[in-house]
């Protein structure tokens, strides 16, 4: 039999932005909150991030991805909180109704507000179609992460990483210190797709090679991975005799991550091209009025802290959500202009500060980061270095919107 | 397990398990020799997974008699068995009026085939059925239907073990010796002594004929690669939408399909190969692929690509020759007792089922076996949980706490599925076959998510880590434990590291 309840509040996902979303909703008054989480446990992928350097913004220090997440795991307990483990959500309409389910059954939750924290998924082989044969030994860094630090288990011995995304970065030292040889990272991009941080500590630190402008051209070996064939690229094409062979047993991709909309996508909920996540406001409401989104589904973070705050921004909204019936209108526009991929929230109340997000097209040195109206300057920011790897998080004050309809932001001097 | 069988099966694909489980009904001791670590691992788990109707064979050529008939018996095969069918139609497209001759010539030959219904269509109609193609003209024909091939090869073979069927996996045959009624198969495994002998050995079959001392096939191996798109765009057609065939080619041109699960698929490419293993994928076919669907579907987009394939057809013609190649299923008058099954590519699925029945009535013809008189018809595996209303889905879960337990998030498989699909008849142990009997790790992700817990219940079943392989000794999952790895020897025994 099909169960029915009520929630004031649904958080889907108990990764790092459903638990603060979840427990922000809470604080804010709202009266019953449930978050529901696929897995055994909550924290998400910080589970099997056991290095350190999370709650550098947050807390001031470098946590473990498990001290994190327990950080938050506590507080959702500590706000009394539904927590539901091993449950999936099948199916989210457009009217707030979730079909969920577990062991227990199926179970129908008329949500006032629901919140989107269902997080990524790694970009897999096929979608980069690599060609060559198919053997095993070809694995996600997230899947590798998974399977050495949560299952003991170790993939390989002689490793090539292809792209160089955070994970990989993080996996190439983690395979290191367990002993396995991390031949290269090749990147097929000009510059490397991680954090400079972790360029230097995982890579440089352990005399790991990094090849820019350099992807796997062929995967070698029936059975398992022999090797691969790496080579040089003008743009996404090889250079034709740049080819060389590569000895591995295991690649690694660390090739990109994308978010996980499909829920989003049920619900009517308009996603943005460019980021692949909701568009969604200042108080992180999508288009779909009641719904909200926050952390990796929205946009992939560089950093696990300016997830939280952002989570926590939409829980509050969400429970404001629920007692108002309605959230102030946010009709300034966020215009994405010179050097930016996108910019979020795309569209703001002017009610209060924002803190914008956004990621730049290119690295680029002695620049800044410009807010205009109408041709007024309202913020200029200079940045001694930009990067693609990281997401650059530039407030804007109450005051800066009043009398604008339409802001501008650009990549200027 | 006895070593003596009546009949012997040579290769584990759809025919090989069709024709196995035709003679289950019957009280024959039957083997199946599988060289790979599961069924339908060859040409019959990488196809477009279409049955059809017997448009594109030569009128009195014996594949158009058994396509014909296997499309007639294919929908209740499906059901007995559930496996997925569905009768989504077929439109052949041509993209302008230089073309129409050969749509009007394809549906005069379809009916004389025997066809049920064939009409040839204007722009307008194509609109209106696929408002996303773009075409001159087409020939619809509504009785095509997709399947999934692996699943029904699997379905066939475990219903076969069901009813009583040895399957051995992995168990190449590398030499025949004998004579009818005391066969000797050699294989790795041991020797097999058999009355009669099917060789439905597909891309091995002139290879296996060759061992029982025929030398008069060869097998031209032609590779087609496919690229998979994903769920999320896979409304953009509803029936399967072909080219007008290349002249004097080797395949039916690049098609559309959908799959049963909600996918579509683009391809295959024709490239003739010397090594019939070669299942690599290439970027200029793939590039190739986009462009040339494209033509037909202008809204297919690069990045909805999840991952490519490829199948190799087993032909009887050269790439020099081209042209038709008739199947080729025959008692070789000097050389009796083996029934040689050659060349069986597109339509082999389709035609499937009436393969093995006629193959099935050479052996009773021969062996005058009687009835089984408890022979189980049906599957014997979990329901796929996707494919129930959310009622059935509900009342599964209310009875089975493992329906409730989502395994696989992009394909929507429960611990249930992979349970049974951990236990399968066969003993086939692989990851991939897990993947093809639950289709878990085969959706968007490609088991980034799922593969974890996959190994998990797989260890908790019994196959020890270091065991695991994706497909069959030498695919090894892993290489030791984390600790392992760094400390020379195995954390969990003890023992001295792997040497692989």
């Amino acid at each position: 039999m099909i169960k029915m309840r009520s929630a004031d509040v649904a958080v889907i996902g108990g990764g790092p932005a459903g638990m603060a979303a979840a427990a922000a909703a809470k604080e804010a008054g709202a009266g019953s909150v449930i978050l529901i989480e696929r897995d055994e446990e909550l924290g998400g992928v910080l589970n099997q991030c056991i290095h350190d350097g999370f709650g550098t913004k947050v807390f001031k220090e470098a946590l473990t991805g498990p001290e994190y997440a327990a950080i938050y795991a506590d507080k959702v307990r500590d706000a009394e909180v539904e927590t539901r483990l091993e449950a999936t959500v099948l199916e989210l309409t457009e009217d707030r109704v979730l079909t969920v389910l577990s062991e227990e059954g199926m179970e129908t939750i008329e949500a006032g507000a629901v919140v989107l924290a269902m997080g990524c998924r790694e970009r897999p082989r096929g979608a980069i179609g690599i060609p060559g044969s198919r053997p095993a030994g070809v694995y996600t860094a997230g899947a590798v992460q998974n399977y050495m630090n949560l299952r003991n288990l170790a993939v390989g011995r002689r490793v090539v990483i292809l792209g160089s995304g955070d994970i990989g970065l993080i996996m190439a030292r983690r395979l290191t210190l367990e002993g396995a040889e991390v031949a290269c990272v090749a990147e097929i991009l000009p510059y490397p797709s991680g954090l400079a941080r972790n360029v230097v500590q995982c890579l440089e630190d352990f005399n790991i090679p990094l090849f820019l402008n350099t992807t796997v051209a062929e995967i070698h070996g029936a059975k398992r991975v022999e090797g691969v064939t790496l080579a040089s690229v003008s743009g996404m094409d090889v250079i034709p005799g740049t080819e060389r062979f590569v000895p591995c047993d295991t690649l690694m991709l660390s090739v990109g991550l994308i978010p996980e909309n499909e829920l989003s996508r049920q619900a009517n909920v308009s996603i943005d091209r460019v980021t692949a996540g909701p568009v969604v406001d200042d108080a992180f409401q999508t288009s779909n009025p009641g719904v909200f989104a926050c952390g990796n589904v929205l946009q992939v973070h560089d950093i696990v802290d300016y997830a939280t705050m952002e989570a926590e921004i939409a829980g509050r909204s969400a429970a404001a959500y629920v007692a108002d019936g309605t959230l102030p209108e946010a009709e300034i526009q966020i215009k994405v202009g010179d050097g930016l991929r996108y910019v979020l929230p795309s569209h703001v109340s002017g009610l209060d500060a924002v803190n914008f997000t956004m990621r730049v097209t290119k690295p680029d040195q002695n620049r800044a980061i410009v807010f205009s109206s109408g041709g007024k300057v309202l913020r200029r920011l200079k940045q001694q270095a930009l990067s693609p790897a990281s997401m650059a998080r530039v407030r804007l004050g109450k005051a800066r919107f009043s009398d604008t309809r339409e802001i501008l932001v650009e990549v200027g001097d | 397990m006895t070593d003596k069988f009546d009949v012997a099966i040579i290769g584990g694909g759809v025919v090989g398990c069709a024709i196995a489980r035709a003679l289950s009904r019957f009280q024959l001791d039957v083997v199946v020799l599988e060289r790979d670590v599961d069924v339908a691992r060859g040409t019959s788990g990488k196809n477009s997974g279409v049955a059809h109707t017997g448009i594109n064979v030569p009128t009195g050529s014996l594949k158009a008699k058994l396509n014909v008939h296997g499309a007639a018996m294919f929908e209740s095969l499906c059901r007995e068995l559930d496996v997925p069918y569905k009768q989504v139609g077929k439109l052949i497209v041509a993209l302008d009026e230089s073309q129409v001759p050969d749509l009007e010539s394809m549906q005069a030959r379809g009916l004389a085939n025997g066809v049920p219904v064939l009409d040839i269509i204007d722009a307008d109609e194509i609109k209106r059925l696929e408002p996303n193609i773009t075409g001159y003209a087409a020939v619809h024909a509504p009785t095509a239907a997709i399947t999934c091939p692996y699943s029904l090869t699997i379905a066939l073979a475990e219903s076969a073990a069901e009813n009583g069927v040895e399957v051995m996996l992995e168990s190449p045959v590398t030499a025949i010796s004998g004579e009818p009624g005391d066969f000797t198969l050699t294989t790795p495994k041991g020797a097999i002594n058999a009355a009669l002998i099917i060789n439905s050995a597909g891309l091995a079959s002139g290879e296996v004929a060759r061992m029982a001392g025929v030398e008069r096939w060869r097998i031209f191996p032609c590779r087609g690669e496919y690229v998979i798109l994903d769920k999320s765009v896979g409304d953009m057609i509803t029936r399967m939408v072909y080219p007008v065939p290349p002249k004097g080619g080797a395949g039916l041109g690049i098609h559309i399909t959908p799959t049963v699960d909600g996918n579509i698929l683009l391809g295959p490419s024709t490239d003739y190969i010397e090594d019939p293993e070669d299942v690599d994928t290439t970027v200029d076919v793939r590039k190739q692929l986009l462009k040339e669907a494209s033509e037909f579907l202008p809204t297919i987009n690069p990045r909805d690509v999840i991952t490519a394939y490829s199948g190799v057809r087993p032909k009887l013609t050269s790439a020099s020759e081209g042209g038709f190649g008739d199947f080729v299923i025959e008692e070789v008058p000097e050389r009796p007792g083996i029934m040689h099954l050659v060349g069986i590519e597109s339509p082999g699925l389709t035609a499937a089922p009436a393969i093995a029945e006629m193959v099935a009535g050479w052996v009773t013809d021969k062996l005058s076996p009687a009835v089984r008189p408890d022979f189980k018809e049906g599957a014997h595996t979990a329901k796929r949980f996707r494919e129930q209303s959310r009622e059935v889905q509900t009342s599964l879960v209310d009875n089975d706490p493992d329906y409730g337990r989502v395994i696989c998030r992009c394909e929507l498989v429960t611990r249930r599925e992979i349970l049974s699909a951990i236990e399968n008849r066969l003993g086939a142990r692989s990851i991939n076959s897990i993947k093809y009997r639950s289709r878990s790790m085969m959706g968007r992700c490609q088991g980034g998510f799922c593969g974890p817990r996959i190994v998990d219940l797989l260890i908790e079943e019994g196959v020890p880590f270091d065991e695991l392989n994706l497909k069959g000794d030498g695919s090894w999952m892993f290489f030791d434990t984390s600790k392992g790895l760094r400390e020379g020897h195995d954390s969990r025994t003890g023992e001295a590291v792997i040497e692989r």
